[in-house]
């Protein structure tokens, strides 16, 4: 998509309840929204846009299963005194064994967070295509202030499709409609 | 949603705002000049801050011989600071996390200042044990890495290396959830900002647009981030705890100490809290965001933890006369009636009796009263500690080796400089970012607003006709679904 040029016909709402309403009316005449904007996230959207669940618990989940591992394997392959491990320096405190599992949770514990929060937090960046730096094109500035936004893609639409769009931006309550190419 | 909310209960924004005047509310304080008052703080935080530099360079200069620490009270005042820190650092993570978890919508009025100080809070009480291993620039030393030293690892089996683990996740997960919070936020005042500082708050807000599926995803990362900073807040002061709990010292290794340090933590943390909630509240004028049903909530919050660290103050003095073992009974002895007896008083004093004030509901929903009980709690909690560790090694078995302690001023100086470093960063954090949590307000302002229209709601509250009856719609239907 790099490079090519989107034309962009979008409808401002000045309530969250009226863009849902017009969501479902979308939806019901199969018209190909190409991205709703909103200042916060509105309860019940997802599902009304039909958008997958997501999935970052489950990177969550992999990378938190990396954090035990690195700590549990890390710290037995230290110590030693395991089956699976001799121990790189192993060492006796107050006579307890070298490998003496319930101290080791709370750091194990630790690491798992660690790394569930970095990696989560990390994925989430990336998946979104956000970064320091990153500028993504911005429809209209009172987005992130107090308008909803309906957005669709009119690359090489006909001036009857566009019609039909205005006509259901006029129809759902839309306070503004305005074109732009992002 | 809306089905949970009873209409007994108080709106959580008050003022009859819309969006935009939220946006105008939360926003607007970064927009202008810092006024006289701004520009006095933090000149005077700088100027603490500076002293609390000069004094760590006196020590890393002189070495810690420069405390009065000594061989007796080897833990002294600067670990009394760390815990006193690590515990204020506390509220935010719970408010943000734990509130969030139980669904307690008043969190969003003040998790986002909370959060910024706990991070402040954690930088603050980081100082104290790096500065304490005499050598900081040695303090890599701490972190397990293949090394030429033998290799020489820690120790995986001491609660000091546990407590490393503990607050360096901690500090890195709560600026990581903060943070990601407070993107959104940004990109709302990069929207509204012109010239430099629209690109400044270009870079910060990372891009931000509010699409849905990013609204989707930045939800689910809230909930797991706050589902996984639920036990490690519980870890991080079980841990701390855990650096006295584990020892062989008579008034330190008891088994109540992990959930006592928690709920002193809490305790604090939201002391502090309502510390700088009653100032940052009249500064910007966020009344109408932090209500006195938050500042009641906070203090009842304040109320139970209090309560139940008494509790614990009572239930150890209990144990000790119990076990009849003579050493701990001597160590509580001398911590009520030794010659630290004014701590002790100063300790009970202001945790357990003065949030007892809390009881009525009339000094519960008072500014004043509030301010000075938070007050009260931040001393409270900085005695507990100061009992707990020098206290307690001020008569060791040893009646020869008996001392007392009192800070150095080298010792006072750092303790000041890191109030320095934390309205420092507070003050800088008021200007530049929104202190409220802005989109959360505004997702929250239908169903919790004042200006309620759902099917109960009272005639007199009708501000905005226009959205009137699709909210009665959309009420009923959510009811149904519940």
């Amino acid at each position: 998509m790099k490079g090519q040029h989107k034309e962009v016909l979008f409808g401002l709402y000045n309530d969250e309840e009226v863009l849902m309403s017009a969501i479902k009316k979308a939806k019901k005449q199969h018209l190909d929204i190409m991205d709703v904007y909103s200042p916060f996230p509105i309860h019940g959207m997802d599902t009304v846009l039909e958008l997958e669940e997501s999935r970052l618990h489950v990177v969550g989940f992999i990378f938190g299963m990396t954090g035990t591992l690195t700590a549990l394997i890390g710290i037995s392959w230290i110590f030693g005194g395991s089956l699976m491990f001799d121990g790189d320096w192993p060492t006796l405190f107050g006579g307890k064994p070298y490998w003496s599992l319930p101290a080791f949770i709370p750091i194990t514990f630790e690491m798992t967070v660690l790394f569930c929060a970095i990696g989560m937090v990390v994925v989430f960046y990336i998946i979104c295509g956000l970064g320091f730096g990153v500028n993504n094109p911005i429809l209209d500035d009172r987005i992130t202030d107090d308008k909803f936004c309906i957005a669709f893609q009119t690359n090489g639409m006909d001036e009857a499709d566009m019609d039909k769009l205005k006509g259901f931006f006029s129809a759902t309550g839309a306070e503004e409609v305005h074109t732009k190419t992002i | 949603m809306s089905a949970a909310v009873s209409r007994i209960r108080e709106p959580l924004i008050e003022g009859h705002k819309n969006y935009h005047q939220i946006t105008e509310d939360l926003i607007g304080p970064t927009e202008k000049a810092p006024n006289m008052m701004w520009i006095v703080a933090f000149t005077l935080s700088v100027i603490t801050l500076g002293y609390g530099l000069f004094s760590l360079c006196w020590t890393f200069y002189f070495g810690i011989g420069a405390w009065n620490a000594n061989r007796t009270i080897g833990w002294a005042y600067d670990i009394t600071n760390f815990v006193w820190w690590i515990g204020i650092g506390h509220a935010g993570t719970l408010i943000s996390a734990i509130l969030l978890l139980f669904r307690q919508r008043w969190r969003t009025g003040v998790n986002r200042a909370a959060e910024a100080m706990t991070i402040f809070a954690v930088m603050c009480a980081g100082i104290f044990p790096a500065t304490h291993t005499g050598r900081p620039w040695f303090d890599f030393f701490m972190f397990p890495y293949p090394n030429t030293r033998g290799p020489l690892w820690v120790n995986f089996n001491s609660p000091l290396l546990w407590d490393l683990f503990a607050i360096s996740t901690y500090f890195t997960v709560s600026l990581l959830f903060w943070y990601t919070g407070l993107v959104p936020d940004l990109a709302t005042v990069r929207d509204r900002a012109k010239g430099v500082r629209k690109k400044i708050y270009a870079f910060m807000s990372m891009g931000w647009t509010g699409k849905a599926k990013h609204w989707q995803r930045h939800e689910y990362l809230s909930l797991i981030l706050a589902g996984i900073s639920t036990p490690l807040v519980l870890s991080v002061h079980t841990i701390v705890s855990f650096d006295f709990a584990t020892s062989v010292i008579p008034g330190w290794h008891t088994t109540i100490f992990p959930p006592y340090f928690v709920a002193g933590a809490i305790f604090s943390g939201f002391a502090m809290v309502q510390t700088l909630m009653v100032i940052t509240r009249k500064c910007f004028s966020l009344e109408g965001y932090i209500t006195t049903n938050h500042i009641e909530s906070m203090n009842k919050v304040i109320l139970v933890t209090g309560t139940m660290v008494g509790s614990a103050y009572l239930i150890e003095l209990f144990v000790a006369w119990y076990s009849g073992y003579v050493y701990e009974q001597f160590a509580f002895y001398n911590r009520v009636l030794g010659p630290y007896y004014w701590s002790y008083i100063g300790m009970m004093g202001c945790n357990l009796l003065a949030p007892q004030v809390f009881w009525s509901k009339k000094i519960r929903r008072n500014i004043w009263w509030t301010f000075f009980i938070s007050i009260f709690v931040n001393i409270g909690m900085w005695f507990e500690r100061f009992v707990i560790i020098a206290t307690t090694l001020a008569r060791d078995y040893l009646p020869s080796s008996w001392s007392y302690y009192w800070p150095s001023w080298v010792e006072i100086g750092i303790y000041l400089g890191t109030f320095g470093l934390f309205f420092t960063l507070y003050l800088i954090f008021a200007r530049v970012a929104p202190v409220v949590a802005t989109a959360e307000v505004k997702a929250i302002l239908k169903q919790y607003g004042d200006q309620y229209l759902g099917p109960d709601a009272q005639p007199h509250h009708h501000h905005r006709h226009d959205e009137e009856e699709a909210d009665v719609h959309n009420d009923g239907d959510e009811k149904h679904h519940h």
